[in-house]
């Protein structure tokens, strides 16, 4: 007999996400992915100064802040033919960089390790087994027995006060949770280290972009002006700051976080054969070095990889109005098209209309629409995006660097290559790509300081800053591969004011509804045939969803105007006045 | 200890005081805490966490008990609705109860729905009971950026729904997770709220403009402007007011505690305020436009003038800043600047 279990809400990732699963057997046989909250950030940003839209839109996501800045002022810059100075690409770079250590050290830790780590299970260990264990691992200083000792003391004083705040109701004892004492309570105290840890590494942001979360970016370039010769400007002892907090950064990203992951990983091999999915994966490449209109110039490559074949990788092309389009048939808005139509996001709409069950409710109707996210396809095709996806694309192409990272995790947890189609590959990639992330930020900076040292002070490029300066029309699109994955603006500017905004985002592509053709994507597609032991515990549910690092305000951006019906629809264009 | 210093200086107590802030920040029963997240972008829980004294973990594991976080907790689903509910059940009329996010009346609330049911019916639920209500953010003191034009969603800040409760309001996208830390200990500390102005926000943190506090206002006041990004005066970090600086309209602690414990803030990384703990300042744009109540003023002797200005307009009772400069001064500080002259001599002499 199957079994609808429904887990809402999902917690321990960013925004609002339902998952609806049939269980039979102990063995999901199908899943719905929801999300139910929405704002209307690009219905917001039409009509306003393309310039400003960077602030609106990064305010699609807190914790993967800096991602939709950079995508947006890509788009206008792209849309008005603006190249930003090396020192700006190397400080969003820097920046982007930063951003790669604290996003996937804070997701291991603090979003993804309760699903793996038994807190409780932590007070049964020997601080001194604990002390070996870490330093057979490791060299990181922290790992005395005393440290460990100390640490026992507090959890067990915090459990024992009865209050167990943010680990109540955990999964604790749960027959899934495999880690011996020890790990469990070296990595409790890596959970506490990480959380104090990640405030450093942003400061890199602060230093550039003058807070975070949320850093001020710029069109055509950055606003933190260089001056070696000035207390005003970007000077040595700032650029010495970033220095340091990079060179931390890369420390304990490679002396914790990776040999943490790799030991718990261990433990979990079975998760190499769980969540695999659809396996078609595209990665949009990161981290210019030679302008962000040469792709070949990217760290991270770009390109698409089909039924988990890696001798052939496919380029993409995000202005081709046949490749990149959104279906709105599961989803609950209208389409002036109709509900079989798909849009090029240039040409996007977005007329919401809520269809779904009346709250308080029990269970999705999935029969009908049933999500505020829409469902985005490379010609036609499902994609999976993030971590995995990006490894996957730099693997296929033969990238040395990425190949070396890969190959080394492989051979450490002695898996072959297929493990990699999996939640643990999901979850071992984003190390990967943490680690590969943290060497590339020490070239950047070195890159920033020898531009500076040759004579480059310039940091933006305002010769079409004034509107008076732009076409009377342009459209731009700005991707980026984020931490999460694939990301893309599309926007057009008429008249100095933007006409229309879309974005297309990680989670759009891997929390999507079904498409007219009845295609999975990734959340649903990879839930099935993941086994459930206990029906009451949604544990290895929340193993799989959070190894794609769920970011769900990002990929609901919607709007609505109440009562509103498609007969009422007055044209293509999203953003009418 | 270094904490207690630092908050008893800043919320203005007595040296004395300082060994009673320590003493009750170890000795405090944690307070219950439920923290609710509707239309957001959770940049409010990770500010909440960059913050530097306390630490976030001090905070949860020493001095509140963090009972209900959708970005933090353990438990999923039905566990984390239980766990949320048996607080609200057993601490009744105790815990605290923080919301990150504006609700949406759009659509009888459908537009954001936790657990299948919508955030207006979570928000009334979980008011009742809760002896302190904190609205982290702009989301939930303003509305923030979905209540923007043309507000799509017909999202409102929480004090349009809780009306019958007093309610903090720390503005802010995000509020300065030091700022967030330092209400959070103050209630914790005290038993009491902090002190608040009549928009209900702490004095301690929003009493002053950051134009008062920024280390580039005697650039203003005399004259100094950066005209155009990354240009030679932008790069000796003259004042961002032409290139739209919101500091002379915002009150917010950016200029004194600054972010991400005093590294930096937007004004010192060469960009300017946009404003972001004032209501309304998403429609308060163009960003880069300046500030068009004070096009008019030209030279410092109405730079006075304008800051009292706008003070007043805002209701707020401040000194205004006392402007020292003159117009005779600025040519000679100007130049000075530029050829290196400028030393302690000169500035005694000026």
């Amino acid at each position: 007999m199957s079994q609808r279990i429904v887990v809402d809400p999902i917690t321990r990732i960013e925004g609002h996400l339902r998952i609806e699963v049939e269980v039979k057997d102990g063995i999901i046989t199908d899943a719905w992915s929801s999300s139910n909250m929405v704002r209307g950030i690009e219905k917001i940003v039409c009509g306003r100064d393309p310039r400003d839209v960077w602030a609106f839109v990064q305010r699609t996501c807190g914790v993967c802040t800096t991602v939709h800045a950079l995508a947006s002022v890509r788009a206008v810059e792209d849309a008005l033919d603006i190249v930003v100075p090396p020192n700006a690409e190397m400080v969003r770079n820097i920046m982007a960089s930063a951003l790669y250590m604290h996003d996937h050290v804070v997701h291991f830790y603090h979003l993804h390790a309760l699903d793996w780590v038994d807190v409780v299970n932590a007070l049964k260990a020997d601080p001194k087994a604990t002390s070996e264990l870490a330093q057979s691992i490791s060299s990181w200083p922290k790992s005395s027995p005393g440290y460990f000792s100390d640490i026992k003391k507090r959890i067990t004083k915090f459990v024992e006060s009865g209050q167990l705040g943010i680990f109540a109701n955990g999964y604790w004892g749960h027959p899934g949770m495999k880690l011996p004492p020890e790990a469990n309570l070296m990595a409790v105290a890596h959970y506490l280290e990480a959380l104090e840890w990640q405030k450093e590494i942003v400061k890199v942001h602060t230093i550039f972009g003058g807070k975070n979360p949320h850093p001020n970016y710029l069109v055509g370039g950055m606003a933190c002006a260089i001056n070696t010769e000035d207390p005003g400007g970007l000077n040595a002892e700032r650029l010495a700051y970033v220095g340091k907090l990079m060179k931390e950064g890369k420390e304990f990203v490679e002396k914790v976080y990776i040999p943490d992951l790799l030991a718990i990983a261990s433990f979990y091999k079975d998760w190499g054969a769980i969540g695999k999915g659809f396996g078609n994966y595209m990665s949009y490449g990161e981290f210019p070095t030679n302008g962000y209109r040469d792709i070949s110039s990217f760290k991270f490559p770009q390109g698409v990889i089909l039924d988990r074949d890696l001798s052939k990788v496919h380029d993409v092309n995000h202005r081709d109005n046949e490749e990149i389009r959104e279906f709105i048939n599961n989803s609950w808005y209208d389409y002036s098209g109709g509900d079989e139509e798909s849009l090029h996001p240039w040409e996007g709409e977005t007329e919401i209309n809520y269809t779904g069950p009346k709250p308080p409710y029990d269970y999705l109707d999935i029969d009908k629409k049933y999500s505020f996210i829409k469902t985005p396809r490379w010609k036609g095709k499902a994609m999976e995006v993030g971590p995995l996806a990006r490894v996957l694309v730099g693997y296929a192409r033969g990238n040395e660097e990425i190949k070396a990272a890969v190959d080394g995790v492989l051979s450490h947890l002695n898996v072959p290559v297929e493990a990699l189609f999996s939640t643990l590959g999901r979850t071992a990639a984003r190390g990967i790509c943490a680690k590969l992330a943290a060497g590339w930020g020490a070239e950047f900076y070195d890159q920033l300081l020898l531009n500076i040292k040759n004579g480059d002070s310039r940091m933006a490029n305002t010769e079409r800053w004034e509107p008076e300066t732009w076409p009377a029309e342009a459209k731009g699109v700005g991707f980026m591969e984020a931490p999460r994955g694939a990301l893309g603006h599309w926007i057009k500017i008429k008249d100095g004011k933007t006409e229309n905004y879309q974005q297309v985002v990680p989670s759009t592509w891997n929390a999507s509804p079904r498409d007219p053709k009845g295609q999975r994507s990734a959340y649903e597609s990879t839930l099935i045939g993941t086994p459930v032991a206990n029906e009451e515990l949604p544990l290895e549910i929340l193993r799989t969803i959070h190894s794609f690092d769920p970011c769900i305000a990002c990929s609901v951006h919607l709007y609505d105007e109440k009562g509103k019906h498609i007969s009422q629809v007055r044209n293509l264009s999203a953003c009418e006045f | 200890m270094k904490f207690a210093t630092y908050m008893a200086a800043y919320m203005g107590l007595e040296t004395s005081v300082v060994g009673q802030v320590a003493k009750r920040l170890e000795n405090t029963p944690r307070v219950p805490v439920i923290w609710e997240h509707y239309q957001e972008c959770t940049c409010c829980s990770e500010s909440f966490i960059r913050s530097d004294h306390p630490i976030v973990a001090d905070i949860i594991l020493d001095k509140i008990s963090l009972d209900y976080t959708l970005t933090l907790m353990a438990a999923s689903g039905h566990q984390a609705e239980a766990a949320k509910h048996a607080t609200m059940e057993k601490y009744h009329g105790e815990y605290i109860l923080c919301v990150e996010g504006s609700v949406p009346l759009g659509a009888d609330g459908n537009y954001c729905c936790i657990a299948g049911r919508t955030a207006i019916d979570h928000l009334k639920e979980a008011a009742k009971g809760a002896a302190v209500i904190i609205a982290w953010g702009s989301c939930a003191s303003n509305g923030c950026v979905q209540a923007a034009y043309p507000n799509p969603t017909e999202a409102v800040p929480i004090h349009k729904i809780i009306k019958d409760k007093p309610i903090v309001r720390v503005p802010g996208c995000p509020p300065i997770g030091e700022v967030m830390a330092g209400v959070i200990v103050h209630y914790v500390t005290f038993g009491t709220l902090p002190e608040l102005d009549r928009l209900n926000r702490p004095k301690a943190f929003y009493a002053k403009r950051i134009h008062d506090s920024c280390y580039r206002r005697p650039y203003y006041d005399a004259g100094l402007f950066a005209e155009s990004f990354d240009d030679e005066n932008a790069k000796k970090g003259y004042c961002l007011y032409k290139v739209g600086c919101r500091g002379p309209m915002t009150y917010n602690s950016c200029g004194t505690i600054k972010w991400n414990n005093g590294v930096s803030f937007p004004i010192q990384s060469g960009h300017g305020c946009i404003g972001c703990s004032e209501d309304n300042f998403w429609d308060n744009g163009p960003f880069y436009e300046r500030v068009s109540s004070l096009n008019s003023f030209g030279i410092e002797a109405t730079a006075d003038k304008v800051g009292k200005g706008a003070a007043a307009a805002l209701g707020v009772g401040l000194t205004a800043h006392a402007v020292a400069a003159n117009v005779a001064k600025r040519k000679e500080l100007k130049s000075s600047i530029a050829e290196g002259t400028r030393n302690e001599k000169n500035v005694t002499e000026e």
